[in-house]
């Protein structure tokens, strides 16, 4: 794939105080090279789910934002573990294995991966105790 | 009908006063899990919570809610009203619950 744009950023597990951080900067970088406001919204919707994810359940990770010249977003978030034991009860709405602390704060609504599923063109997953990868394309009408 | 005149008519107090308010409001949104505003809330939707949090305002922002409507009489903290003001989001307080404060919004037609 060529790409015409690419970043690549960290997050930290438990950093709750930076969440969406990440997020906020894929969706303006986005916004500046042109994609459309409609597909913004969905990638903020997925981008947002997905950092939330590293912080909560994996020992944090990396996000690797990618554009291809037909305006296609690439968004991978790969994280160290500790894996998703069983990963069709993760993407059933409603499911959450969230900390008592994530749900105080209103996460574990067991909507994440089900979230990001439904404003994905592509979406595939990839889990095992060595770390989770997950892959979403989201595709801009020409 | 706009944030402004939305202050205006209720009375709630506005927690960032540095930012303008003259944004529509479109609609609104009730609800404290984030994932479900996440995937539920719509644009220009004033959203209504007794979640007061860092991670509130980046839910608010990524879902481009007109402002936000801290029900309840719920305690926004000088450091939440600044950070909101910082990244930009409109804060505004009611002492009233949620639903009283959802039905006020349908009273003023919204």
């Amino acid at each position: 794939m060529d790409s015409i744009l690419h970043k690549e950023y960290t997050v930290v597990q438990d950093d709750y105080v930076n969440a969406g951080k990440v997020s906020s900067d894929i969706k303006s970088t986005l916004s500046e090279i042109g994609i459309s406001p409609k597909v913004l919204r969905k990638i903020a919707v997925a981008s947002y789910e997905s950092e939330i994810n590293l912080i909560i359940h994996a020992y944090g990770g990396k996000v690797f934002l990618d554009v291809g010249e037909d305006g296609a977003v690439y968004l991978v978030f790969k994280d160290p573990g500790p894996g998703i034991p069983d990963l069709e009860k993760a993407l059933t709405p409603g499911w959450s294995t969230a900390s008592e602390k994530a749900r105080g704060m209103g996460f574990g609504a067991g909507m994440g991966l089900p979230n990001i599923q439904r404003v994905s063109d592509d979406f595939h997953i990839e889990s095992s105790p060595e770390g989770t990868t997950l892959s979403l394309v989201f595709r801009s009408p020409v | 009908m706009t944030v402004k005149e939305l202050i205006e008519k209720t009375g709630w107090k506005l927690s960032t006063p540095s930012l303008d308010t003259d944004i529509p409001v479109e609609g609104a949104y009730c609800g404290d899990l984030l994932s479900w505003v996440m995937g539920n809330g719509e644009p220009q939707q004033a959203w209504i919570t007794v979640q007061v949090h860092a991670n509130v305002i980046a839910v608010a922002l990524l879902r481009e809610f007109s402002c936000l409507i801290v029900a309840d009489g719920a305690n926004v903290t000088p450091e939440f009203a600044e950070k909101a003001a910082a990244e930009e989001l409109v804060v505004l307080e009611s002492d009233l619950p949620v639903y009283e404060s959802a039905k006020k919004l349908v009273e003023l037609g919204i």
